[in-house]
């Protein structure tokens, strides 16, 4: 459990750590698009988990994270298309998905309540992780008031998320 | 066309609006941008809340003691009749960071 949380959270302190291995601020073309990443990531988990988790609670957490994260995806398209921004594939986002594409490949091999456990466990720390990274990186980071704005949705969207999946998580024990 | 005509109507009408207890109210209560507002409300029981989900994102209202349970879909409104007095916790269960309190008078 510990070695997989860890590589979850590995994975999301990249965020940080890319933006100052550039030595800037990431710019709002860039935000845009490790946020939009982030929420693409989180889907292609959750579709995952739709087909495979066992507990119908896990399963329930799996179509609502596939529905917030569709919306705030959707409103971020909406949102660079409005302010003429074309997000740009940057550093932090490539190694987010190669990090999340491992972490399907690895989520893909477990079965039942092993899968179950392992997948709202990594939901627990990916989303706290996100979280972190909106707190500390993205959102000062963020020139253009509404991409701000849109930001702080998400952190409140997805401090949701990580409450729902720490529930969901202590029902599985 | 003479005012006699609509007698009969306005009749039922005025019998109709003193039907409904006079008290009974409705009370709006919304939720935007993950807030709901107000976060505290006082009630009485038989009064009506309007739940209006002003994101896009569907959102609940879930009483934490089980007396209620709303589903609320993107940009919609939802009407709940206050069937049990008390104080009661409510949350989101999409979004647990979302919470608010409704006492409800009986």
């Amino acid at each position: 459990m510990f070695v997989r949380l860890s590589a979850a959270i590995a994975a999301l302190s990249i965020l940080g750590s890319a933006a100052l291995a550039q030595g800037a601020k990431p710019t709002d073309p860039q935000i845009a698009h490790i946020a939009y990443t982030a929420g693409v990531i989180d889907i292609a988990a959750a579709k995952q988990a739709i087909g495979k988790a066992g507990n119908k609670d896990v399963k329930s957490f799996a179509q609502d994270m596939v529905r917030d994260h569709e919306a705030v995806n959707k409103q971020a398209l909406d949102l660079v298309k409005k302010l003429k921004v074309t997000p740009e594939d940057n550093d932090t986002s490539k190694t987010l998905s190669k990090q999340a594409a491992e972490k399907l490949a690895e989520l893909a091999k477990l079965k039942g309540a092993e899968y179950d456990k392992a997948y709202v466990a990594n939901e627990v720390a990916y989303h706290k992780a996100v979280n972190s990274a909106l707190e500390t990186q993205l959102i000062p980071s963020a020139n253009n008031a509404e991409l701000k704005s849109l930001l702080q949705t998400g952190l409140k969207i997805f401090q949701g998320h990580q409450q729902h999946a720490e529930h969901v998580a202590a029902g599985l024990k | 066309m003479r005012p006699g005509r609509y007698l009969p109507l306005i009749t039922a009408l005025l019998f109709g609006a003193i039907a409904v207890p006079a008290h009974a109210a409705t009370i709006q209560i919304t939720m935007q941008d993950l807030v709901v507002t107000p976060a505290e409300v006082s009630a009485k029981v038989g009064d009506t809340i309007e739940w209006i989900n002003k994101d896009v994102f569907a959102h609940t209202a879930t009483a934490r003691n089980g007396d209620f349970d709303v589903n609320i879909a993107p940009k919609k409104t939802v009407t709940s009749v206050l069937k049990k007095p008390g104080t009661v916790e409510y949350y989101c269960r999409f979004h647990p960071n979302m919470k608010a309190v409704l006492t409800i008078a009986p």
